[in-house]
């Protein structure tokens, strides 16, 4: 990269299930005043805006125009993506991408949703082809749930493995992220208890959705060294678009996407060791399956070894690896601010300003962004402008 | 003071738009489309390079990004690769009505396609469904151009 890039800002809302308080931009200034409190900047230093959504949650076409009373862009460059799942990491990625190219010095990344005000799987159903697929893919859960299904029967894994991630997720939630949407604790035997959404996906296996907004602030090098003692620098990112067809990501036990996406991003950071180099993961994991199976694409463990590493319990706090321990999108899903906001947990644990879910002596992290036809993208980050 | 207290809420105004589309079918879906409809046949594409076949046809290989012109018929049966029991509700957007659930989404490799297609089972007991299984696709009487009605539904093949 032509400039090395750290993040000095971070903010978010709290988020819920329906917030009647705020339309959009209110929702969307909470969550950049936060990001430019954190880092004690105002509006004059940022150079240039990026935002997304996912248009249909809302119905709003020009987000990048509408939103400019909450995102402060009035008179500077601003650019809209919107990549569905993955809208909130490809932000940050473009936010990235603008200091890294050393046209901008100071970039403000913004991901918000509003999806309490449709119908979430009914919108999300529109990314697929209105002709051959869309009828029975059922929004973002039957897909998911289906491909638990090709990797039971590859690897043998079973329902209470996802339940595991599922119990790990909500209560990190509910005991270290006052910004997460759901807050209460759960077990094992609960979230087998819950009834059947989508076989094999039970009620507590998948991720609700959400209303709340994500501001990540990117700076170049000198920049961000004269604005936080200790920024978040980007140290690699991957991003992979792989299948057209959504059928054809399904059916595949595996993530071949993150795959991609995970190795070029360790050669860019220099992470040939992923599970013993990174001490903090903030995983999009938007049900508790996908927690069991792409860990693999990771390179976290061996092909088919998800559930022996999810049982073993090393990616609980206190363990080895910790993942998410804001509670990831398990339980907190404002869609478009979802993979930003894996950002920003990641860069908050490497500034060693996460509170009550800081991972102890986090120095290099890693976060993931995941959506529509099983695509993924990856973000390294550390607290030194190199690995040691 | 009753009054004033229910109006101190903030407000929610709510939208109900139509918004129909057609969709162009294109030339390969057009192709695919009339296959099922005239003949009951279902048709892929062939890359020139690799020689993959896509179901439902397109225009590019996604590997070799060349022109596919050659279609191929494929098989009406096909191996079960990922299923889900469907059993939530939400707004079918073909239709505009709530989806009719349970249903069984099935993501189906056809004999002779190398890559996969999603329709629906006709079995909705998750305990008598198996990735893996064979399963045949079952045509409608009265076919119109519509892929989810031509090909009514897939079911599975017992002691195949």
């Amino acid at each position: 990269m032509k400039n090395r890039v750290g993040i000095v800002g971070v903010g978010q809302t709290h988020h819920k299930s329906k917030n009647t308080d705020c339309k959009g931009q209110e929702l969307i200034s909470i969550a950049v005043k936060r990001a430019l409190e954190s880092a004690d900047l105002t509006m004059v230093d940022i150079d240039a805006i990026v935002i997304g959504n996912m248009d249909h949650f809302e119905s709003i076409n020009y987000v990048d125009m509408w939103s400019v009373d909450g995102s402060g862009g009035y008179m500077k460059p601003i650019m809209k993506v919107t990549t569905g799942g993955t809208t909130g990491s490809a932000v940050g990625h473009a936010g990235f991408y603008h200091v890294a190219s050393g046209l901008f010095d100071t970039v403000l990344a913004i991901g918000w949703e509003q999806n309490s005000e449709s119908d979430t799987t009914a919108a999300i159903s529109t990314c697929f082809d209105p002709i051959t697929e869309r009828e029975f893919c059922g929004g973002a859960i039957g897909p998911l749930a289906a491909q638990y299904t090709a990797y039971m029967s590859k690897y043998g894994a079973t329902e209470e493995d996802a339940a595991l991630v599922s119990v790990r997720d909500h209560n990190n939630a509910a005991l270290y992220n006052p910004y997460a949407h759901l807050r209460q604790t759960i077990t094992v035997e609960e979230v087998m208890k819950s009834p059947y959404i989508s076989y094999p996906m039970k009620l507590l296996d998948i991720c609700p959705r959400s209303d709340g907004a994500c501001a990540v602030i990117f700076a170049g090098e000198d920049k961000a060294k004269k604005t936080v003692e200790r920024p978040a620098w980007i140290l690699g990112v991957g991003d992979c678009h792989i299948l057209v067809h959504l059928a054809d990501g399904i059916g595949l036990a595996n993530l071949p996407s993150l795959e991609r996406a995970a190795r070029e991003a360790y050669e860019m950071a220099g992470i040939t060791d992923p599970f013993r180099q990174f001490d903090v993961a903030e995983l999009y994991v938007p049900a508790s399956t996908a927690g069991v199976t792409w860990m693999e694409a990771l390179g976290l463990c061996e092909e088919g070894e998800g559930p022996r590493l999810i049982r073993s319990g090393v990616t609980n706090m206190g363990g080895e690896l910790p993942i998410n321990p804001s509670g990831g999108v398990l339980a907190t899903n404002p869609i478009g601010a979802t993979g930003l906001l894996r950002i920003g947990e990641a860069a908050l644990q490497v500034m060693g300003k996460a509170e009550e879910k800081q991972v102890e002596g986090a120095r290099v992290a890693v976060a993931t962004g995941f959506g529509g036809c099983f695509w993924s993208d990856i973000t390294v980050l550390s607290s030194s402008t190199q690995l040691g | 003071m009753g009054e004033e207290k229910k109006d101190s809420g903030p407000l929610s105004i709510t939208y109900m738009a139509d918004m129909p589309y057609d969709y162009h079918a294109g030339f390969y879906y057009s192709r695919f489309l009339k296959e099922l409809r005239d003949n009951k046949r279902i048709y892929g594409v062939k890359c020139p390079r690799c020689e993959k076949v896509y179901v439902p046809p397109r225009i590019v290989c996604r590997d070799c990004f060349v022109t596919m012109e050659e279609f191929v018929e494929v098989g009406n049966e096909g191996t079960l690769l990922a299923f889900t029991v469907t059993n939530f509700p939400y707004t079918d957007t073909t239709r505009g009505e709530p989806k009719k659930i349970p249903y069984t989404a099935a993501y189906i490799k056809l004999d002779g396609s190398d890559s996969n297609i999603v329709h629906c089972l006709d079995e909705t007991d998750e305990k008598k469904i198996k990735a893996g299984m064979r399963v045949r696709a079952v045509f409608s009487d009265t076919r119109t151009g519509d892929y989810f009605h031509d090909i009514d539904h897939f079911e599975i093949i017992r002691n195949a």
